[in-house]
């Protein structure tokens, strides 16, 4: 299954009705090196473009916006056990933030996919 | 700022070499980061960074020609005209002392944090070099002029470079690069050079470590900067690693942690206010500024660290037993301490080093404490001779 971005740099990608979430490698190069993230626990629900998560680099903070309506199933526990350099070092893989359980996948197909993402990053 | 692009600095090719990553401060495209804000943090307090700061206001303040005075004399009259402004004892400054003040305004608050200095050099009798932020300098210059029109002359040098060079090794690649006697200047100095041109040089800065800040002409300025660059003890640091660094050292940023409204005695900054002032009692918000120091102010500034990882930045409200008593008015984090610290203003019973807080951060209380500043200790040069 391949990734789709939001115009804010986080990705999605989905497994049956399973989204795992992140934010992309743009994002977190920009970022610079993270020191702090706070993911919500298993069970909290999120609407597409609500705030899900914060992370923050010594630079700033960012809020990390749900991009597909989901109910938390999983948080990275890496991240939770304030491992951030994961989100540095793999931020398109093991850094990914969380699962969620997920209702309606026609969500997805106002994101952008692989390509679109690229050109769009190009252009800031 | 306006709808005009932001100057470029005269040393902007230099910079663009080595990094894409710029930004607007106060009007000028500035370099934010090169090899990533903590490296660069570490560097410069492992090291030495070279950090360009020509956006700020360097000045030279000066009685008029012909102004027959000599020595003290004449110091001691551009002195009292700049005085009218701050409340430091600047006619007591000797020859070649810096020393740091304050632009208040008449109900005791802060209009600007700035250096003066008094050159030692023959024929700069009745000379002053003043630098000013980049935000406050062209409010600050007018306000001068307008203080003491017709009595000194107040001549901007900020179509200069000025650089800032800073960090335990500084000193060696200052000797090595510009002259040998830049090694024995003391912290808190003033000294002129002729190398790169004419520079004006003083060992100060604005990190918690040794270093100078260098003021030196457009066109002498790319070979100064590539000459300190080559130095393997120097890298280029951006403006993001110059905040976190004056942050853990503990000093204020104008317009965040210092404002009109808030006094050098709520800012923990009135060892800046030498005795012979306090006694005058003539500078602008004297009244107010010395009832809070003889009786204490209200409000502090005072060092905070989150009890847990989250950074409390600008803006977070400070509660005790859930009553609000203050504000954090710059936060970020400690590459040194690797943890997250904050200054801000706090109800004055609270201000004491130990005392439990909390940080209201996205809704949540979280816990913190008042910790002593500076957060890394400074590690300026003296030579024996206090400032």
């Amino acid at each position: 299954m391949t990734k789709r971005y939001t115009k804010d740099h986080e990705w999605v990608e989905l497994n049956g009705d399973i989204a795992t979430v992140g934010i992309s490698t743009y994002a977190a190069e920009q970022l610079g090196d993270v020191v702090y993230a706070e993911l919500p626990e298993p069970g909290k629900s999120f609407k597409q473009g609500d705030d899900m998560a914060v992370v923050e680099s010594a630079k700033t903070a960012s809020d990390v916006y749900a991009p597909i309506s989901g109910e938390v199933v999983e948080a990275n526990a890496e991240i939770k056990n304030e491992q951030w350099q994961i989100i540095n070092d793999a931020p398109q893989a093991g850094g990914w933030f969380v699962k969620l359980k997920i209702a309606d996948k026609s969500e997805l197909d106002g994101l952008m996919d692989e390509a679109a993402y690229a050109d769009y990053v190009k252009g800031l | 700022m306006s709808d005009t692009a932001p100057m470029k600095l005269p040393l902007d090719a230099i910079w663009r070499a080595r990094t894409s990553k710029f930004g607007d401060f106060a009007g000028y495209d500035m370099p934010l980061q090169f090899e990533g804000l903590i490296p660069e943090h570490n560097w410069t307090r492992q090291h030495a960074g070279l950090f360009d700061v020509s956006h700020m206001g360097p000045s030279f303040f000066a009685l008029p020609k012909g102004h027959g005075l000599e020595g003290d004399d004449a110091h001691k009259k551009v002195a009292s005209l700049i005085e009218r402004l701050v409340p430091a004892d600047i006619q007591g400054l000797k020859p070649g002392q810096v020393r740091y003040t304050m632009i208040t305004n008449e109900d005791g608050g802060v209009l600007d944090d700035l250096m003066i200095a008094r050159p030692a050099e023959l024929g700069a009798a009745g000379d002053l070099y003043i630098v000013v932020n980049a935000g406050c300098k062209h409010q600050d210059w007018a306000l001068i002029e307008a203080a003491t029109k017709g009595e000194a002359n107040l001549v901007r040098a900020d179509d200069r470079c000025l650089l800032a060079l800073q960090g335990p090794t500084a000193h060696e690649a200052a000797a090595a690069v510009i002259d040998p006697a830049l090694a024995d200047m003391n912290f808190m100095t003033v000294k002129r050079y002729d190398a790169f041109g004419r520079i004006t040089v003083t060992r100060s800065g604005y990190t918690g470590e040794d270093g100078y800040e260098i003021l030196v002409r457009a066109e002498n300025a790319a070979d100064l900067a590539n000459a300190l660059l080559a130095h393997p003890e120097v890298k280029p640091i951006g403006l993001g690693a110059r905040d976190s660094l004056r942050l853990e050292a503990g000093l204020c940023l104008y317009g965040h942690d210092l404002d009109p409204t808030t006094s050098p005695i709520e800012a923990d900054l009135a060892w800046t206010i030498q005795k012979r002032r306090r006694e005058a009692k003539d500078f602008p918000g004297a009244k107010r500024i010395l009832r809070e120091y003889d009786l204490g102010a209200a409000r502090k500034r005072v060092g905070i660290r989150p009890n847990d990882r989250a950074p409390a930045r600008e803006g977070v409200e400070i509660f005790k037993d859930g009553k609000k008593i203050g504000v954090v008015t710059s936060g970020g984090f400690s590459p040194v301490l690797n943890a997250p610290i904050s200054m801000g203003y706090v109800d004055a019973q609270f201000a004491e080093p130990g005392t439990g807080l909390e940080l209201m951060i996205r809704g949540q209380a979280r816990p913190a404490t008042v910790t002593p500043l500076p957060f890394v200790p400074h590690r300026y040069v003296r030579k024996g001779k206090a400032q």
